[in-house]
Parts: C-alpha cells; structure tokens; sequence
C-alpha cells in the first residue's frame, strides 16, 4: 500500500524520515501482532499433530514437545476396534448422497425461481432466505416422533432427508443468485431451437455453473461431515454412527490414552482440510456469498 | 409463456416438498405437541401448563442465562475480527499466510475442536503446564471443571474457532474498497485513527452487520456441538444451554413435551430477532 510519504512534496526532511521511522514501528506492531495470533491460532492443531504421534509415556512426561520418533502406532490403534473404519464409512456414505441430492433439488429450485414466473415465486424465495437462520435443533423432536412413525430411525434414510432439507435453503439461495447471472440470450437461444425448460436446466445451466456447484458441494459436505446433533439423534445403532459421533464415544473409552484420540481427531480431520486445499478460492467464495456482493 | 403453468411447480416440487417436511411439518407438530402431555398412555390438551413448568424450572432459567452470556462474545469477536482484518490490510509480509493461519480453526469440526481444548485445559492439561512454565502456576485450575470458569472457556474457544471467518469476510471487502478513498483521506490529513473511523468501517457497513447477525444466532441456537463434547451442560448446569436442555429433555429424560415447549419458545425468539434484524438492516430483497 502507498506509504504515507506521498502526502506531498512539502514536508521537510527530518519530518519524512520521522514518518518513515513511525510507520516502521507500526508495520512492527502490526506483525508482532499477528504472529501472536498465528500462534494461538495454531497451537491447538500444532498439539492434536504432535500428540497423535506420542506414545502415553512421552505424552505424560511432555505435554507439548514434539515426540521423540515419528510413528503410527495411535494410528493403527485407532482403527483396530473396526468400528472406526465404520464411522468412517458411514460419514463418506451420508456426505456424498445428501449432497448429491440437495444439489439436484437446489439445483431445479433455483431454476424456477431464477428463470420461471410463477405464483408463490416471492414468498418461497423470502421463506428460503428466513429458514437459513432456523436452529435445526428447534425441529428435533417432532422430526424424531415423526420418523419413528416412519421407521426410520437408525436408517440413513432419516439422516439423509433431514440434512437435505437443512442444506435446501443456503443451497437454493447461491443457485438462484447465480442463475440470474447467465445472459437470457443464450436461453432465449435453446428456446428458439425447441430446448424443453428442462433442457436447459440440464444442458447450460448446469454446465455454466460449475464454479458455483462446486463451491456448493464443498462447503456443504463440509457441513454434513462435521454434523453432530443430527447424527446423534437418529443414527444411534452403533454400525451406523457417522465419525464425529464416532469420536465422542471415542474420547470416552480413549479417555486415558489420549494419544490413541488424538490420531483419531486427525484422521477426521484430513479429508476436510484435503477438501479445503483443493477448493480454497471456491470455498471461501462460497461461504461469503451472503455478504458480500 | 415458453412454459406451460404448471412447469415452475414441477422444478420446484422436489426440494419444496423435503422443506415442507423437515421445517413446516415439525414447527407446525410443535406448537400441538407443546400443549400436551402424557397422562398415562394417551396425550391429553393441558394448555400452557408445559411453559408453566419450563419457567419454574431453574435449569431452564440457567440456559437461557447462559445463552445471554453468550451474546457477551458477540462484540468481542466483531472488534477482534474488525482489528485483525484491518493489521493485515497494512499488507505487512507474509499477510496471505496469516489469513490462511487464522481460518484454519474455521474448517475444524467443532467436535474436533472441542475434544481438542478439552484436553487442553484438564487439570494436567498443556495449558496448565504452560502457565506453569512461565511462571504463573499460580493460575492453573481444572478450567472446564470449575462452574465459575467453564463457560468463560467454552466462549474462549467458540472465538478462537469462529474469528477467523469474520477476518476473511473483513479482508476480502477491504480488498474491494478502493484505494482513492484511502488516498482522498490521507491528502486532507487524515490520522490512522480517522481513516479507520471516517473510511474503512462506514465501508464494511455490511458486512460487519452479516457477521454480526450470524454470531448472534450462533451463540443463541448454534453452540450445541461446544457444549456436547467439552461440558455436556456440567459442571451441575454451569454450562447448560437451550439446545442441550432440549436434547437432554427430549432424549434422556423422555419429557418430549417440555423439550417441544421449548422449542416453541426458541422458534418465537428466532422470529423475533429475524424481524429485528430485518427492521435494523432493512429488507435484503435479494428475491425482489
């Protein structure tokens, strides 16, 4: 950024190299600073990495030094008791269906209320934007009631249906608004050549929208990962817990070996830091959709 | 008309159909089951006698409490979010690393994350140990064990794993400002602190507003993960909160009508404050 020294040819000599010296010391500040908060912002992860290469001994002798051999031994522990690998299926199965499916149904949502004229356009669009902000929890129980009913507890199904649902509103506003943004010529052109509506949803809506699908798909299988609440409630037969509930049930037997844990929380961890890497522009795009334009 | 009438309703019908199910199905449910109750093994009309219980009942007293105290966080993590934003906009070395270093928490889970810092502040925990390393041994305390400190913790954490979105929200309008505004100040004499105030905040007006609105609903109906896996409500209720009182209510101790009443009670507060945020911030009219 352009130092303060262009305020104008007028100022003497010694007044320019006081400035010079003064802003010195506040890019000083500012790093000091920020290294400050590059520390506390990653101590906690620095101590889940080393710890989960600890044996129990190192961990106890030394809270936070690094270990003494790199090994995987937590590792091979953490996925020994089989349900691990289980959870860990478990949580892949539900990210990838129910976001496949909530992009789909956002996905011809939007469409109408991007492209279409209809009755109930305006309400269902103001309703989307107002349900973003509604607690999941406030749904729980008559959800549950409702899907015993339905037998569907300890099903997928039920966990499946519900994080679409919770996924539909966020998802549907980031497609309209980029719906909106495909040019109406190119549109208007499939209509001349006899495209159905759903042509071209399929054939160039969905083809131009890929940055803004992507984005979509990262940020919410993020958010199906890391769901606790919901997987709590409905997927209680251990054969179907996803990995985050996995990992609360996991620090109670690791209680005391905290090592063991810790290579659990990492091995949670990898696919959605991997996801991030792979996807860091889209994903912050994705999330700041709402404010700013 | 390129389509039929009933075209529309047929793209919307999939996604609408799964909203009528997982939001208005449930509100609806709600506000019918919150006046019944169990006599025996029929549900009977009892009227507001469920909300009657729910405001006798000092647990539910103390989550509300704890989810106002909560709020208490909301500023503070504006103004750090605000603060930090506005160093790294200096454009100091290295800037990019931080603000990838400082959203990292950002993408943790938050059971992760709890787990995490539950173990950080045990009694034997690293931070004890390293209090006592620089001489404050003094401090050390089982922090999430003692009612006077384990919600104070829980906030600590829910700003270290939440600030990092608003500093990029921040970074990335700043970005867009443009630099002739900073420029036009300086010129006339504008201090550091007069840019700040005249040009860089009424500039992320918006945006300050967004984080704003989202950390309140996050600490009033967001904090459940935090809570579950670091304090599960304890010690005694210190850190009970509505969403666990809800889920405890509703699936441990099986008074599923009181967990509805309170839900009722959590849907209305929302409404409030979606109102009040409309009224404050005037209507988005993103579907105009």
């Amino acid at each position: 950024m352009a130092v303060k020294s262009q305020v104008g040819e007028r100022v003497t000599a010694g007044e320019s190299i006081r400035l010079k010296v003064k802003r010195w010391a506040w890019l000083a500040f500012c790093e000091l600073v920020m290294i400050a908060s590059a520390l506390v912002a990653l101590f906690p992860i620095y101590f889940m990495l080393v710890t989960s290469f600890k044996t129990q001994k190192e961990y106890i002798a030394d809270r936070w030094g690094l270990p003494a051999r790199i090994a995987f031994d937590n590792y091979v522990a953490a996925f020994a008791g089989k349900a691990f690998g289980q959870w860990f299926l478990n949580s892949t199965i539900l990210t990838v269906i129910s976001v496949l499916l909530v992009s789909l149904c956002a996905g011809l949502t939007a469409y109408a209320l991007a492209r279409m004229d209809f009755i109930g356009r305006r309400l269902l669009g103001n309703l989307n934007i107002s349900l973003m902000i509604v607690p999941p929890v406030v749904m729980l129980v008559p959800l549950f009631l409702l899907m015993v009913e339905l037998r569907l507890v300890n099903t997928y199904a039920s966990a499946i249906l519900i994080y679409v649902g919770l996924m539909m509103p966020f998802s549907t506003y980031l497609l309209t608004n980029f719906f909106k943004t495909v040019p109406q010529d190119i549109v208007d052109a499939a209509y001349m050549d006899g495209c159905s509506n759903l042509g071209i949803f399929w054939r160039i809506m969905l083809p131009l929208s890929g940055p803004a699908f992507f984005t979509l798909i990262v940020v919410n299988a993020m958010w199906v990962w890391n769901e606790l609440l919901i997987a709590l409630v409905f997927l209680q037969d251990n054969a179907l817990k996803t990995l985050m509930v996995g990992l609360t049930v996991f620090k109670s037997r690791y209680n005391l070996n905290i090592p063991v844990t810790m290579a659990g929380l990492v091995v949670a961890t990898v696919p959605i830091v991997a996801l991030y890497l792979a996807s860091q522009k889209s994903f912050i795009r994705g999330l700041t959709a709402g404010a700013v334009k | 008309m390129k389509y039929k009438w009933y075209e529309p309703y047929l793209f919307i019908a999939p996604g609408t159909l799964i909203l009528l199910l997982v939001f208005f199905y449930p509100v609806v449910r709600l506000f019918r089951d919150s006046l019944l109750a169990p006599r025996g093994s029929e549900m009977v009309f009892v009227g507001l006698s469920n909300f009657r219980y729910l405001f006798s009942d000092d647990v539910f007293r103390m989550a509300i409490a704890n989810n106002a105290k909560l709020l208490l966080s909301v500023p503070i993590m504006v103004g750090l979010a605000l603060f930090l934003a506005i160093l790294l906009f200096e454009q100091i070395r290295g800037w990019q690393f931080y603000r990838t270093t400082l959203f990292l928490p950002y993408l943790l889970s938050i059971t992760v994350v709890g787990v995490i810092f539950g173990y950080m502040f045990q009694y034997r925990g690293v931070v004890n140990t390293i209090l006592q390393s620089i001489g404050l041994g003094a401090l050390a305390k089982d922090w999430l064990g003692k009612s006077e400190y384990a919600l104070w913790v829980v906030m600590v954490v829910i700003i270290w794993k939440e600030v990092g979105f608003g500093v990029v929200l921040f970074l990335a309008r700043l970005m867009s400002v443009q630099e002739e505004l900073f420029e036009a100040a300086r010129l006339d004499g504008a201090n550091w602190l007069q840019l700040q105030w005249y040009i860089t905040i009424p500039q992320l007006k918006s945006v300050i507003e967004f984080f704003t609105v989202i950390s309140v609903f996050t600490m009033l109906s967001w904090v459940f993960n935090y809570i579950y896996v670091m304090t599960n409500g304890g010690p005694g209720n210190a850190t009970m909160v509505t969403e666990l009182y809800i889920y405890l209510m509703g699936f441990r101790y099986r008074m599923m009508h009181i967990a509805s009443a309170t839900s009722v009670l959590l849907v209305i507060i929302t409404i409030v404050f979606i109102l009040l945020q409309n009224r404050i911030l005037g209507e988005e009219g993103a579907y105009a």
